[in-house]
């Protein structure tokens, strides 16, 4: 770990002026990945600002008929949140599925967008590492790779976003409200986290000096026919080695729309609007799960420890639609499969 | 008589434990403590060509930083860093000079006014490095592993393999039905809760006392003394409390040798706390490829076991342990062979990590005896009892007790088994598919030469005093039980020191044989104290126990009583009062008899239950009953905690332990407890513990120990169940979803 200097911002406005101009300045809110990050010399902020008293605890209501969600509510406030719980289940779940009860106490909305890879390189200063240090080669390719991706990759990193509440974000379509000390703007969740192409050091379409303010939800919820099936090394706190998140809106058997997004698997949470498309207007069985699986699969690589994966998100991807079909969405106490 | 021996009684030390008031090695404070940082290898094989610490020193608060170029003088000959259980070869030695034989080996140790300081100042020492080629993958040293040497001494011999018997091969040939298998474990680390650490208080005239985490304080101390060529009267190693060590405690560790290094360097108190991932360079349990062969008559007997076993060790030392003698010892059969060969990594030693051989070995023996049921379509219960073993085959003796045919019925009379299914796959219950298996265990009945001292008040405390250790097990809590009974005493009168090397000689607490050393080595002394008693009471005028032999009274109640006339008894206060003594105090060594006409072991039976997704292949252990026979349990609740943790470990060892090594960089990639997964909650279900009758006299208190017997078996136990459950053999652990491909 590193000194740094601690400063605390009291507002937005605060906040922003003081990480301009500042590029080794970092902003803290839960800190239950930067400071693991810090202890291990991964992230070398020279100042740290607090964020913790600025005023983005709330979850509203918006005119249109969605939800606002302030980029400094809890993973734990938010799960357990009675309009998310009842309109927005599939987060609920997702939130419920990652890491435990006292992180999910400390993290924040808008931290958990910012979580970065497990990749064990990453974390490993001993190590090159193309994320951590631009150009110096990617260890995982060649190297221990279980946990690594099988879709999106590049030859630069091949490393996953460890989110599940940012999985269950892009099914939802959230739109990311951030602010800097040029103005506010917006960007839509599918933008908001990027695939590592030759710049694998940056995780998101977050400008240097923005801050994230709220996740704001769209109406739309799927809170009937939904689901979030996460698959781990063990039954609970550990990253998804596949997590699907699924939401439909059945007509009878008849498919009338359907999103489904992965994690565990890309950079990103991933979505495919083809694999989508092959599901609507058709019957919602386990023909069309599978071919929908593999639209979403067809060009998705393995390396030497993570082959497995495809076959496994084929099949969690039927399962989950099938969850998500039948009304009987996976549980994340009981650690039965649905 | 016994008050406490044998019931539940919760753990004396429970309540310091959970009001903080217990002391770990790293809470010792004293004005003017200065902190200890390590810098750490990131090569594998190699030396250091330079070693950079300006940047280091300019830190603020940075005191000193010690390298193999600048330390304190150390011993210069193997024979001095070979602590008490050290294998054969030549000890690794922390900063002594530039060679550097694994990567996470401690090359600097930065000492600060605080441990921030100290950590941030280990990250800016620069290293520049001349690398060998390093091999870290015991699958390419699998040719090159060499047979283990003729044992050197007789602690060598009790690891090395048995003499063949009969003739396998032949056998094996001839044999009705043949089962051949090889299986996998990979290396696998002890992760205890507490990391380790040492606080060095550095006395004004050079005197150390250490805190240190360790399984035995008297290793230490000697240890340190050679090292350092101090007087040990100069060093005093304690250990109050243990957060758990699983074997990792039992060698001296490098953070003592770097935090004495420093105390002696800069003359003051010195702390060093190692990091999660600069504890898996500690020790660990090798790696191993397993070869068993079976061979069995039509009716289920067996005519032949071959098992041969290729285990890792470092460079530099030569750990094995018996790997391959369990297959011969557990079951009757003529005809038995061994082989054992070392593959030499470049990878820090590997050490005793719970039941250590045991655990390994019995996965594999269990996995090929459930194949080998299938191959007799034979229930894998009714195959052990065909081939039960009522003597120890090695040396062709009996065993002092055996209740393994009553750990076989109680467990499966308790787990339902006989409502099994004998087809795989035929067992489900909805969308998933349901296995059961079963597997044996068997650990040693050990015991070791310790020293006792009990000190008596008149007013009926006794302080009980050994430089044993309690790495959690709860040696705090027998010890009261056992002297309370001994002495007669209420348990509350009862005070235990332990861990500190300046009380009498124990070994150190390994291989399940302290409960049973201390607790006869408590009741040795105890008789000395009742001895003493009578000696005074006697001199009382009318004593109502004149002309009464040592033999014929007991203590109880505070009392010493005639065992054939209770009416006639005298207390202990009245005893030493009229005598004028205040305290009587006796130190007595237990030997163990050497009773080398019997075998002694423990047993176990363990059925485990899994349930499995058939299309996702995600594995929940839902019951386990284990069944042991261990002699007298001598606390119901802490044997049934120690069990539970071993099956717990078991499941872990099954379904999610692996250290995974970077063999590119020779660099363990998974050095922490998020990604080194061992079982959570969420992993862990019904676990039913039942202790089986197992009267021993192999000892006066019938005590076998069971600190290791409650893992050895499980893992074999629930792969079975898989295999029932899937139809899927899955002989390489840990057994991960893909691994079944359903």
């Amino acid at each position: 770990m590193i000194s740094f200097r601690y400063a605390r911002a009291n507002d937005v406005a605060d906040a922003v002026r003081q990480i301009a101009g500042d590029p080794d300045a970092k902003f803290v809110a839960g800190g239950t990945n930067l400071i693991d990050l810090m202890k291990m010399d991964v992230e070398r902020p020279t100042k740290v600002i607090d964020i913790t008293r600025l005023p983005l605890k709330q979850v509203e209501n918006t005119p249109g008929g969605g939800l606002r969600i302030g980029a400094l509510v809890r993973n734990s406030d938010l799960a357990y949140h009675p309009q998310v719980e009842a309109r927005y289940p599939v987060l609920a779940s997702a939130i419920m599925a990652g890491a435990s009860q006292q992180l999910r106490n400390m993290a924040s909305t808008g931290g958990d967008l910012l979580q970065r890879t497990r990749c064990c390189y990453f974390y490993d200063t001993a190590t090159p590492c193309n994320k951590r240090e631009r150009g110096s080669g990617c260890s995982a390719i060649a190297g221990q790779n279980r946990m690594h991706a099988i879709l999106g990759a590049s030859d630069a990193c091949i490393a996953t976003h460890p989110s599940d509440m940012c999985v269950a974000l892009a099914l939802l379509e959230a739109k990311v409200h951030v602010s800097s000390a040029s103005g506010d703007r917006v960007i839509a969740f599918a933008e908001f986290h990027r695939l590592p192409g030759e710049t694998p050091e940056r995780d998101t379409n977050l400008d240097a000096g923005e801050i994230i303010t709220a996740v704001e939800l769209p109406p739309k919820g799927f809170a009937t026919n939904y689901t979030y099936l996460k698959i781990r090394d063990r039954l609970s706190y550990a990253f998804a080695l596949v997590s699907v998140a699924v939401g439909l809106e059945l007509d009878g058997d008849t498919i009338n729309d359907c999103r489904f997004a992965l994690g565990g698997v890309a950079h990103k949470p991933w979505r495919d609007p083809r694999a989508e498309a092959a599901l609507r207007g058709r019957r919602a069985n386990a023909a069309t799960f599978a071919d929908a699986a593999d639209v979403l699969l067809r060009d998705a690589k393995g390396y030497a420890h993570n082959t497995f994966k495809i076959d496994l998100a084929r099949r969690c991807i039927s399962r989950a639609l099938m969850q998500a079909a039948r009304g009987t969405p996976q549980s994340q106490s009981s650690k039965k499969i649905a | 008589m016994a008050h406490y021996i044998g019931t539940p009684t919760s753990r004396v030390d429970g309540f310091a434990k959970v009001t903080g008031a217990a002391k770990y090695a790293a809470e010792f404070n004293v004005p003017g403590l200065v902190y200890g940082s390590v810098v750490t290898s990131t090569i594998a094989k190699g030396r250091i060509a330079r070693i950079d610490l300006s940047a280091a020193l300019r830190v603020e608060g940075v005191l000193d930083v010690l390298t193999h170029e600048n330390r304190p003088t150390m011993a210069d000959n193997d024979q001095a860093y070979k602590d008490d259980v050290a294998p054969a070869g030549s000890p690794f030695r922390p900063l002594y000079d530039g060679r550097i034989m694994f990567s996470g080996q401690p090359i600097a140790l930065v000492v600060a006014q605080t441990s921030e300081i100290a950590r941030f100042a280990a990250s800016l020492v620069r290293v520049d490095y001349e690398t060998d080629t390093h091999i870290t993958d015991v699958h390419c040293q699998r040719e090159a592993a060499i047979p283990l040497k003729p044992p050197g001494d007789p602690i060598e011999a009790m690891f090395t393999p048995p003499k063949t018997r009969g003739r396998p091969e032949q056998a094996l040939a001839a044999a009705a039905v043949r089962h051949a298998g090889e299986y996998y474990v990979p290396i696998e680390h002890h992760n205890p809760m507490e990391l380790f650490a040492s606080t060095v208080i550095y006395d004004g005239d050079g005197k150390l006392t250490v805190y240190d985490k360790t399984q035995g304080v008297q290793n230490v101390q000697h240890y340190l003394c050679r090292v350092f060529g101090m007087k040990p009267e100069d060093v005093r190693v304690m250990s109050p409390f243990v957060g758990g060590a699983f074997g990792s405690g039992l060698r001296p560790q490098f953070q003592v040798v770097l935090a004495v290094l420093a105390a002696r360097a800069l003359r003051r108190s010195v702390r060093v706390v190692l990091t999660r991932p600069q504890m898996y360079v500690l020790g660990y349990r090798p790696a191993m490829i397993q070869l068993i062969e079976l061979g069995a008559n039509a009716d289920g007997t067996l005519d032949a076991i071959m098992h041969d076993a290729i285990t890792v060790t470092s460079r530099y030392e030569d750990f094995f342990r018996q790997e391959t003698g369990w297959s011969g010892l557990l079951y009757k059969c003529a005809n038995a062979g061994y082989k054992h060969k070392l593959a030499r990594l470049d990878l820090a030693t590997p050490c005793d990590m719970r039941a250590p051989s045991a655990t390994t070995a019995l996965f594999a023996l269990e996995s090929a005896m459930d194949e080998l049921a299938v191959a007799l379509n034979l229930d894998p219960l009714e195959l052990r009892l065909r081939c039960y073993s009522e003597r120890d085959q090695h040396n062709d003796l009996p065993f002092s007790s055996k209740a393994l045919r009553e750990c076989y019925r109680q467990g499966a009379t308790a787990f339902g088994w006989d409502k099994r299914n004998p087809e795989a796959r035929s067992m489900r219950d909805a969308g998933d598919l349901v296995g059961w298996g079963m597997a044996t265990g068997v650990w040693e009945a050990l015991q070791m030469p310790i020293t006792v001292r009990i000190a008596l008040s008149a007013n009926g405390h006794a302080e009980v005093a050994c430089a044993t250790s309690d790495i959690g097990t709860g040696s705090y809590t027998i010890m009261a039980q056992v002297a309370a009974d001994m002495l007669g005493l209420p348990l509350e009168n009862i005070s235990i020191n332990l861990g500190d090397s300046s009380l009498p000689q124990s070994p150190v607490e390994g291989g399940s044989w302290i409960a049973a050393s201390v607790s006869n080595g408590i009741a040795t002394t105890a008789d000395a104290i009742r001895d003493e008693l009578l000696r005074l009471a006697k001199q009382m005028p009318g004593s109502p126990l004149a002309n009464i032999a040592s033999g014929e009274v007991t203590l109880a109640d505070g009392k010493l009583i005639s065992k054939g006339d209770a009416s006639r008894s005298v207390s202990i206060t009245d005893a030493m009062r009229h005598a004028a003594v205040d305290r009587i105090e006796q130190e007595k060594t237990y030997n163990p008899s050497n009773d080398v006409t019997r075998a002694h072991n423990t047993h176990s039976a363990i059925f485990a239950e899994v349930k499995v997704d058939e299309q996702i292949g995600v594995i929940r252990v839902t019951r386990v009953v284990s069944a042991i026979a261990a002699g007298r349990i001598l606390n119901t609740k802490t044997a049934s905690s120690q069990i539970l943790g071993g099956v717990v470990w078991g499941i872990g060892m099954a379904l999610h332990e692996e250290t995974l090594i970077d063999h590119k960089v020779g660099r363990i990639m998974n050095a922490n407890i998020a990604e080194y997964h061992v079982p959570v909650n969420a992993d862990i279900h019904d676990i039913k513990v039942i202790f089986v009758d197992e009267p021993d006299d192999s000892n006066p208190l019938g005590i076998k120990g069971l600190g290791e017997i409650g893992i050895v078996g499980v893992a074999a136990a629930i792969a079975n169940a898989v295999y029932h459950a899937t139809g899927k053999r899955v002989r390489d652990l840990p057994i991960t979803l893909d691994k079944l491909r359903l």
